[in-house]
């Protein structure tokens, strides 16, 4: 765990780099995870996919995977590879401040 | 901050991570394992070289992928006695009560989890000798394998991957 500064405001990291309060979260920082991640600029795509796994963390209590990612998001298996190539299931969920999902699939 | 869960690049940050699974088993409980595992590692940025070899064909095959049955005999993990295990329908029974589970908790069948893998970058490759032994030919494969193979080639093809036999 440790406190770090992203987009000029503090957030709580855990040891995985993925922060741990979703309320700490802004459109900012998530553009700025992005862009370290290599995605820069985020799509309305990308915005599809982070409004989804923000929600459905709070209806599931639970990051979601990449296969309800795609089954609700309204991007294909490809799609979301293309947007996040270094890693849809664990990015999609680092930018919209949310932890590592439990899913494999 | 902390990269480690920014996925597929290794300690160095330069050399992307690689994983290479050989698949040679023919069974519903011995497929999932390294399709799943080859999906995980394509969600965090992983490469994915999948090997398919001897009983592993049948996974491969588009008369047989959809008819893969769970192994119980000789399973100590079944929970039954070995000669309950090996009478007629009691596989069959078994196989339905997995592929019930494998729907209810929308888990994709194995076809589709090979689509998946395919569509997400992961490299599907078929055994040469395993093909010829088994009177095999290429095009009664998925269109997702991507060629068959010989073992040479896959090791060139795993160079520098964590490599995982199933």
């Amino acid at each position: 765990m440790a406190t770090t500064t992203i987009a000029g405001q503090e957030v709580e990291l855990n040891d995985d780099g993925f922060m741990t309060d979703p309320d700490q979260w802004s459109r900012e920082i998530a553009t700025e995870i992005a862009r370290e991640a290599g995605i820069d600029p985020l799509t309305e795509k990308h915005w599809d996919v982070i409004e989804f796994c923000r929600r459905d963390a709070v209806e599931k209590g639970t990051p979601p995977g990449v296969r309800r990612i795609t089954k609700n998001a309204g991007v294909s298996q490809k799609e979301i590879y293309a947007l996040f190539p270094r890693g849809p299931g664990i990015l999609a969920a680092k930018i919209s401040g949310l932890t590592k999902p439990k899913s494999c699939i | 901050m902390a990269d480690n869960g920014t996925g597929g690049a290794s300690g160095d940050g330069e050399t992307p991570r690689k994983v290479a699974i050989i698949c040679s088993k023919g069974s519903l409980d011995m497929a999932y394992p390294g399709l799943i595992l080859a999906n995980a590692a394509r969600m965090m940025g992983i490469e994915a070289v999948m090997f398919f070899t001897f009983w592993g064909m049948d996974v491969i095959h588009e008369k047989r992928v959809d008819k893969l049955h769970t192994g119980i005999v000789g399973n100590p993990a079944a929970h039954m006695p070995a000669m309950l295990a090996g009478l007629p329908g009691v596989e069959g029974l078994a196989t339905k009560m997995m592929k019930k589970k494998i729907d209810e908790l929308e888990i994709p069948s194995v076809r589709e989890l090979i689509e998946m893998l395919d569509d997400a970058g992961a490299e599907l490759y078929g055994c040469q000798m395993a093909l010829d032994m088994m009177d095999i030919k290429e095009e009664d494969l998925l269109p997702q394998v991507r060629e068959v193979i010989s073992a040479m080639d896959f090791f060139d093809k795993a160079e520098g991957a964590q490599t995982i036999f199933i």
